[in-house]
């Protein structure tokens, strides 16, 4: 579990990789100590998210004991606002968190990624279209967004994973757009051409894998902040509706109580925390081992 | 000729990699004497930008010194500190990259940029770089010195790399390829900068080059360097005229002759990783004379002349005489034979500016057509247009008579089968990402649809660009800069083409390779009965490999014909000066069976006003 954020996450965005035959980016990645701290902290949050839930001591929604009860009456940490056990719930409350941001990720970077290489590949007026369409959508901040959306239709997991999905769109494909415009331009691409290989194989077999270390990048640091989305947009209450465990939802519904009982507040922040600045530091570690490879941006 | 004290001394000099602690250089000692400038030459990975580097005392990343000395104007580099270490650059020892457009603040004036590494008034300062600016032949006046990098052409910028080296008056100036990236007429004007200055300073040079011919025009002493040693370093003439290591000699004669009176010869094999280096002398695998003896320890230095070293056993035992060539019979045209690409009045742009205009050629089966022309000229937008590649021109273009579309995805399979397009740059046009053999069924899927027999056909065209077998399974990085063309052409050739377009397709490779890729294609067209368009700037590549040349200058064709006749009687001033400006070289006798040209040295065509910088030339 300890790969578990970078590894698959990334070859769902990717196109296949075919980095076998030299020592791949994770591989070098690797060897900086950023990476694997970044993978530790990372994983460690990941396996309290997906194995949390199963060895929960008690039901996240029963009640154990009085509300607000201080750490060891009710459990290890105390109880929530209306008595339920604060390690069961934050045991519980990640996992849905994780998915969610996954999945707002995967659309985010995967639109994104089709709109930039599309753009930098036929130029002109589509370019032009894509790129100022864009533009309007990054004026408007991500959260505020996704907000506007959530309080008109109302608060749906489907729309909330649109929207961070949505969100996310414009940044990868500015990104994305950036990188494939060197690579269009490389002879390959023009060698693929004068043998009229269709401009759609060319996309899949001869851009996108040569720029699949910025892809690795983007999704990494577009996966750091869907998760601050997604339990910033629970903490407002537009996430998981109670009495579901959540951690976002956790934070909201505790913080009156933050001096009572502080563990229902600290626990579900440290780990939001953690998570966030361990897949920032494999983010950089990528991002590191990236400059000077030939994928991508030429050195 | 007295001995002045050396300017710069090598002593012993050994650069390992980190962490391998492979020796990238070892065992290398030379010195230049004030006013001298040496050539060092060598095929890539001989390890001379990182001697180049090293007098400078710098080593790239993952490299270090270890162990032996270098000095400059007595000043021994180890053992100074960062700040002497900046002083000393810059003041003592200047360097000029390849690429000025590099070497070039493209945000600081002409005139900040000259000023920046001298101290004093202002008014001092101006004065010295008015005076070094006239010195390289350009305006001192206050326009020129406000203009930005980016406002001067590639020579005028070289030109200013060449005074700012040159501002701070230093003992040694340090030259790394500085005309590669150089049209011929710039680069004459460049290396007549050089000598010049060289002179005017009593400055010592070292000018590292893979081009033997600019070497043997510029340096007055040459050193040929192999796999990280010096195997040979001798005055200009007597290493040219009386080579002693078999190295020296081939490289001689791979490069290409001007008058095509010789044969061009690659040397087969390619240059061993400082990390794989054969145990004994170095060249030995690639040596025509090595017996046992070479391959168990290597040869030591031993002087052979006066200052000239050779590290070989079999000094004294001269190459075989290669057989000359044949050349290539003159087929009589039938006169009902129809042209296979037939350009009429063709005209190319971008959006409004035209690059092309009124092209005519007629190009016939079976026949090698080269386009000569300098940066510029819309050579290679000539050979895009014909390949589909450059959509925005008029005009006729036919193939066997059928209209050709401007873009190559509106041509038929069958088109796009039989034009292939080779590209300039292996490093450029073969995906990273693919396999060699993925590389090679791409094209011939895509103009045939799925193949059964991909392995067969993939076979072939590994073994006609003369790959092994098991190159398919390798990937583009894990092949040297000749074994990615030679896959570019197995590439082209895999669709069985029958005209295949040569962008400048050696002029990103050693003289080495570029020898035995001309002599692949010539075999090929041959073999195939190919067509051939062969893009290029180097008259000697032409008069190589063409039969027929079309001289492009501003985007028009100014002389066609014939090559012999075009060069043995040019009718146009621009393809004059450009077989003016090319470094006439030419190998004395002995080396070569056809062409006994005599026994004099090169016979630069340099500009007056030089001739007395280079006593040794005058034999």
């Amino acid at each position: 579990m300890s790969n578990g954020v970078a590894t698959p996450a990334v070859h769902l965005a990717t196109a296949p990789p075919r980095t076998r035959h030299k020592q791949g980016l994770f591989r070098r990645a690797l060897k900086s100590r950023r990476t694997v701290i970044g993978l530790v902290l990372s994983g460690l949050v990941l396996g309290v998210a997906f194995l949390g839930p199963l060895v929960t001591p008690h039901s996240p929604t029963v009640f154990v004991a009085a509300p607000f009860s201080p750490a060891g009456i009710g459990g290890p940490f105390g109880t929530d606002n209306l008595g339920r056990d604060v390690l069961s719930r934050f045991l519980a409350g990640g996992q849905t968190l994780m998915i969610l941001a996954l999945l707002g990720t995967v659309i985010g970077v995967g639109l994104g990624a089709v709109v930039g290489v599309v753009a930098a590949y036929r130029r002109g007026w589509l370019d032009e279209v894509l790129m100022r369409t864009g533009d309007v959508a990054l004026a408007f901040p991500q959260i505020v967004l996704a907000l506007l959306f959530l309080s008109i239709i109302g608060p749906q997991l489907w729309l909330l994973v649109l929207m961070v999905g949505v969100g996310h769109m414009p940044r990868v494909a500015r990104v994305v757009r950036g990188a494939a415009m060197s690579v269009v331009e490389r002879d390959f691409v023009k060698a693929a051409e004068s043998v009229g290989i269709p401009r759609w194989k060319i996309v899949i077999g001869e851009i996108v894998p040569n720029i699949s270390s910025t892809l690795a990048v983007e999704f990494g640091l577009r996966l750091t902040y869907s998760i601050g989305l997604v339990a910033g947009l629970s903490f407002l209450g537009l996430g998981m509706q109670p009495p579901a465990a959540d951690w976002g939802l956790m934070i909201n519904e505790n913080r009156i109580a933050l001096t009572v009982s502080p563990w229902s507040v600290v626990l579900p922040v440290l780990a939001i925390a953690v998570l966030t600045v361990g897949t920032n530091l494999v983010t950089d570690g990528l991002a590191k081992a990236a400059i000077g490879s030939d994928e991508g941006v030429t050195a | 000729m007295s001995s002045p004290t050396p300017t710069l001394v090598v002593d012993n000099l050994k650069i390992v990699g980190v962490p391998s602690m492979a020796a990238i250089v070892e065992e290398l000692s030379l010195e230049v004497r004030p006013g001298e400038i040496l050539g060092v030459v060598g095929e890539s990975g001989s390890g001379k930008t990182t001697l180049g580097l090293a007098l400078l005392n710098y080593c790239k990343d993952g490299t270090r010194m270890g162990g032996g000395s270098v000095s400059v104007a007595g000043q021994e580099l180890a053992g100074l500190n960062w700040r002497q270490v900046r002083r000393l650059r810059g003041q003592t020892v200047a360097y000029i990259p390849q690429s000025p457009a590099s070497a070039l603040n493209p945000a600081l004036r002409i005139g900040t940029q000259l000023g920046e590494c001298l101290a004093g008034e202002p008014a001092t300062v101006l004065a010295r770089v008015r005076e070094v600016l006239r010195e390289v032949a350009l305006d001192d006046d206050d326009a020129f010195l406000a203009r930005y990098p980016h406002q001067l052409s590639g020579g005028q910028q070289q030109r200013v790399a060449i005074a700012m080296a040159f501002t701070a008056r230093p003992a040694l100036i340090v030259m790394d390829e500085p005309t590669t990236g150089l049209d011929v007429s710039t680069q004459e004007h460049v290396l007549a900068t050089v000598r010049q200055m060289c002179q005017n300073y009593d400055c010592a040079a070292v000018y590292i080059s893979h081009d033997m011919a600019v070497v043997a025009e510029l340096a007055d002493r040459i050193a040929v360097m192999y796999s990280g040693r010096i195997v040979e370093i001798g005055a200009t003439a007597e290493v040219l005229a009386n080579s002693r290591h078999p190295y020296t000699g081939r490289l001689l004669l791979a490069v290409p002759d001007l008058d095509a009176k010789r044969p061009m010869i690659g040397i087969p094999g390619h240059a061993p990783s400082p990390l794989a280096r054969p145990r004994g002398c170095a060249f030995a695998p690639r040596c025509p004379l090595a017996d046992e003896g070479c391959t168990t320890t290597a040869p030591e230095a031993t002087e052979v002349g006066p200052r000239h070293t050779v590290r070989c056993f079999k000094a004294d035992v001269p190459l075989p005489a290669v057989p000359a060539r044949k050349a290539p019979a003159r087929v009589a045209r039938d006169a009902a034979e129809r042209p296979v690409v037939q350009i009429s009045g063709l005209k190319a742009g971008y959006s409004s500016f035209t690059v092309l205009e009124d092209i005519n050629l007629d190009v016939y089966a079976g026949d090698c057509v080269a386009l000569l022309g300098e940066s510029g000229s819309g050579k290679t937008t000539l050979s895009r247009c014909i390949a589909g590649l450059h959509h925005n021109f008029s005009g006729g273009l036919t193939l066997d008579g059928e209209q050709l579309a401007a873009n190559s995805f509106k041509r038929t399979k069958e088109q796009r089968r039989r034009v292939q397009y080779i590209f300039q740059n292996p490093y450029e046009s073969l995906n990273p990402r693919r396999t060699v053999e993925d590389l090679i069924l791409q094209p011939v899927t895509a103009v045939r649809g799925k193949v059964r027999n991909g392995r067969d056909i993939v076979a072939t065209a590994l073994e006609r660009a003369s790959l092994r077998p098991d190159h398919a399974t390798r990937y583009p990085d894990q092949l040297s800069g000749g074994e990615r063309q030679r896959v570019a052409i197995a590439r082209a050739l895999a669709t069985e083409p029958e005209v295949l377009i040569c962008d400048e397709i050696t002029s990103a490779l050693d003289v080495s390779v570029q020898s035995s890729l001309v002599d692949l294609l010539r075999t090929l067209q041959a073999e195939m009965g190919l067509t051939l368009l062969f893009i290029t700037h180097n008259i000697a590549l032409v008069r190589n490999i063409a039969s027929q040349v079309a001289v492009l200058e501003r985007g028009r064709i100014v002389e066609f014909g014939e090559v012999e006749g075009v060069f043995a009687n040019p009718r146009h001033d621009y393809t004059r000066s450009l077989m003016a400006a090319t470094p006439n070289f030419q190998l004395a006798g002995g080396l070569h069976e056809v062409g006994a040209t005599g026994t004099d040295g090169p016979q630069g065509d340099g500009p007056q006003g030089t001739g007395g910088l280079l006593p040794l030339r005058s034999l």
